[in-house]
């Protein structure tokens, strides 16, 4: 069983996988490793990290490789079919205020946007999930953080993480061995680290989903897959054909050596192996199936290649199309038992939307000045972050704002490119000609930035929705988004700023453009972080929830979600793993149920 | 940004500048090639012109590379800009069929235009032909924004971005790579950190 187009399906699979990304990609691999039938239908293209672009130079590429509409992110970024607009596949916005702004970023290819993320792979923390209880906003999760640490330990050896154990606060630890060592600090690095210590802010080894050294293809097939001789087989030769980390181009290009984490070169080459697992790429799902007992019977999907719709069977359906595409899926998914969409008794479908507050400041730091030839590729950045640090602060009403966020920093002699002697005009005083050619040189390398994480609050008025008349190429409804924030992320947004021109200040350097001190100036605009989670969220009461605790909508029950929808609130720290981490946790909870035939 | 918010744009670019030749006239229409779209081959060599065609006449190119070599001159180091193809990099650049694009077309034009315009003024002749002194002499009212009359600002502007466009062309390029001792991109066994002799000049040990 592989790849497969829609006219070789076969006619009933025991599970569904909708989406191909982390959530969608580690659902099939447990799946499929423990014997489950699993079909995988991916709405994009067939996508092999071998087309990757590793080691090409910007000279080499349209524009220097700079970002286009057709390539947001840059020419060699390995996002295929993708941005925050994909031709054919609109969306509607309530409001296009900058404050008001959503912008959805899609990638549609094999998967998603796990080929070009930035691999930071980050728990949540006991914290993260009760903030109702801690301080009376959002939403509480109806699991704690050891439901999901045994998870997050499985995912962090499966994958590779690289990164340490702190033992800070909210900032958990992993179990023994789980993570890879963390690559060794830069100067500038070492310069901030040391720099904000005296600020009392604590900078620590990142985590990245970074092969640092191979992984234990030994030891981990049995600690995953205890008891499953076919399954630790796989596994461990799978391991052992992924190499570490080559210390070299960067991982947004996706990668041909499978040192970091992408569904496709991680999650897919061994769940393909069981033969367990067919994919059906180019296939747009846009609605969940009832049989007459009220329960999911499969999906329709359009074959992009024919623009024919189509129909697949099984027992149980996974949606893991991503937050929004989730519920999109939900919403078109009418009938007479269900005419506000599917799953949606509880009118939540699409609510609590939640993107991650983002801010930046840069600077420049005259102490790293003509630094001799260093290279400072290592592995692709992060190798230091700080963690939030103002939790009693916080929780003692000092701060003005409830919830916290982490510090992502970068510097060093990166790959000359478009960007490296653009808009220097503020230190050189508009030199041009030889000076100017020296002056490039002595400020080669010696910028840094700092991009602050922050924590989202759920609201009432951030949400999709059908659009009343907009569709699609394929001719399906497309969502509206409204989206609004709240003092809580602007004050955060300012307060970031203030920090980071504090460090770079503490670092004896400049800040490259005026501190924004208006919070709502200072925050980046809806979505585009890219972190969006909530609108089909898990909880205790299926009142207000869409999902319980697996995963398993509440109003059918063999009809699971398993992407950033079910997040209940958005802690600072990246999702990614943990949509991973539950992901895993609901499929071995659907194995169960089907071996105990209640699926 | 849509198509006419682009033609406005490209409307109002053209007004700012005092246009006195009609043959510019031509070069400012919006290119109407296509964009290299969502899924281009990552793996094949690029050249100059296959994504879209080049548009800057041989008139504009010439000028295009006198002022690329004023910003990046040869030195010990490194060649100058126009030697490793800055001038095809800024035309790809002003050729390119998206919006941001075209934007900064309407600036590098209007700026190439007024270059001799004011080279005209001050000197009777065009820029190309001005001596070292002549060319740094209009250069130097330009080339800090901050620093420039009211009257010379949208001039600034140009200058500011087509020097951003001549470094990045250049520093893009390996020749640039050279220049800034850039030494990594290759794969390595193993990541061993920066030398223990620098991080203690700088008491970072």
């Amino acid at each position: 069983m592989p790849f497969v187009t829609a006219d070789k399906q076969q006619s009933l699979y025991d599970v569904i996988v909708v989406g191909s990304g982390a959530g969608g990609g580690q659902a099939a691999y447990t799946l499929s490793m423990d014997g489950a039938k699993v079909l995988m239908l991916e709405a994009g293209r067939n996508y092999s990290a071998t087309e990757s672009s590793m080691f090409r130079t910007p000279d080499l590429a349209p524009l220097a490789g700079v970002g286009t509409p057709d390539k947001p992110f840059g020419f060699y970024d390995a996002t295929v079919d993708g941005g925050w607009e994909v031709p054919g596949e609109p969306y509607a916005r309530a409001s296009e205020s900058d404050a008001g702004r959503f912008e959805w970023w899609r990638a549609r290819m094999l998967g998603g946007r796990t080929n070009h993320w930035g691999r930071i792979s980050l728990r949540n923390g006991p914290y993260d999930f009760k903030p109702r209880t801690r301080d009376g906003l959002g939403y509480d999760w109806p699991i704690d953080y050891s439901d999901v640490a045994p998870y997050y330990d499985k995912v962090e050896l499966l994958i590779g993480v690289y990164g340490s154990n702190e033992g800070l606060e909210n900032t958990p630890s992993s179990s023994p061995g789980c993570l890879l060592p963390p690559p060794k600090p830069l100067v500038n690095d070492l310069l901030m680290a040391q720099r904000a210590k005296r600020l009392g802010v604590p900078a620590i080894p990142g985590h990245r989903a970074v092969l640092t050294q191979p992984l234990d293809f030994r030891r981990s097939p049995a600690r995953l897959h205890p008891g499953n001789a076919k399954a630790q087989r796989i596994l461990a030769e799978d391991m052992r054909a992924r190499s570490p980390c080559l210390w070299a181009t960067p991982c947004g290009y996706g990668c041909a050596v499978r040192a970091n984490y992408q569904s496709t070169t991680v999650h897919l080459p061994p769940a393909l192996k069981t033969g367990n697992l067919d994919i059906t790429t180019d296939a747009m799902v846009y609605e969940v199936t009832l049989g007459s007992d009220g329960r999911a019977n499969g999906v329709n999907f359009v074959d992009r290649l024919s623009g024919k719709q189509r129909h697949a069977a099984a027992r149980v359906v996974i949606l893991a199309a991503s937050a929004c595409e989730s519920a999109r899926i939900l919403l078109n998914s009418k009938s007479a038992q269900f005419p506000q969409g599917l799953a949606n008794s509880s009118g939540k479908v699409g609510r609590y939307l939640m993107d991650t507050v983002g801010s930046t400041v840069g600077g420049q730091i005259p102490l790293l000045e003509s630094l001799p030839p260093l290279n400072e590729d290592a592995a692709d950045g992060h190798q230091l972050y700080v963690p939030w640090w103002l939790y009693q602060e916080q929780l003692a009403g000092k701060l003005g704002f409830a919830r916290g966020y982490h510090i992502e920093y970068g510097g060093g002699k990166r790959m000359p490119g478009y960007g490296t002697a653009a808009g220097l005009e503020w230190l050189t005083g508009g030199s041009y000609g030889a000076k100017f050619k020296q002056e490039v040189r002595r400020y080669y390398g010696s910028f840094v930035w700092f991009d602050g994480r922050g924590e989202m609050i759920a609201n009432d008025q951030s949400y999709c929705e059908i659009d009343p008349s907009v569709k699609d190429r394929w001719d399906i409804p497309v969502l509206r988004f409204h989206w609004q924030w709240s003092d809580h992320e602007r004050r955060q947004a300012a307060h970031m700023q203030k920090t980071f021109a504090d460090i770079i200040d503490a670092m004896g350097g400049r800040t490259s453009a005026a501190v924004k001190t208006d919070g709502a100036k200072a925050i980046a605009p809806g979505g585009s972080i890219i972190h969006e989670v909530g609108g089909t969220i898990m909880g205790s009461d299926p009142k207000e929830s869409v999902t319980n605790q697996w995963g398993q909508t509440w109003d059918v029950q063999n009809l699971f979600v398993a992407d950033g929808g079910v997040f209940a609130s958005n802690a600072d720290k990246n999702p990614t793993l943990t949509i991973m981490a539950l992901a895993w946790r609901a499929s071995d909870h659907i194995l169960e149920r089907l071996r105990r035939k209640e699926l | 940004m849509d198509r006419r918010t682009t033609i406005k744009w490209v409307l109002a670019a053209g007004a700012v500048w005092p246009l006195r030749r009609t043959s510019t006239a031509r070069a400012y229409a919006a290119p109407s090639a296509r964009g290299y779209g969502t899924d281009p081959d990552l793996t094949v060599n690029h050249h100059a012109g296959e994504p879209w065609p080049l548009t800057l006449t041989a008139e504009q190119r010439t000028l295009a590379g006198i002022l690329c070599d004023i910003i990046l001159p040869a030195d010990d180091h490194s060649p100058s800009a126009s030697a490793v193809g800055v001038v095809d990099f800024i035309d790809e650049w002003v050729s390119a069929p998206y919006p941001t694009f075209q934007r900064d077309r309407g600036v590098v034009l209007g700026g190439l235009t007024w270059l001799d315009e004011e080279s005209a003024r001050r000197f009777g002749k065009d820029f190309s032909a001005l001596d070292v002194a002549g060319r740094r002499g209009i250069c130097d009212d330009i080339c800090e924004a901050s620093r420039a009359p009211t009257a010379l600002h949208e001039p600034a502007r140009f200058f500011a971005l087509y020097r951003d466009l001549t470094a990045g062309g250049f520093y893009s390029s390996p020749a640039g790579r050279k220049d800034l001792n850039y030494i990594g991109n290759v794969p390595l066994a193993n990541f061993g950190g920066p030398p223990p002799s620098l991080l203690k000049s700088l008491g970072l040990s």
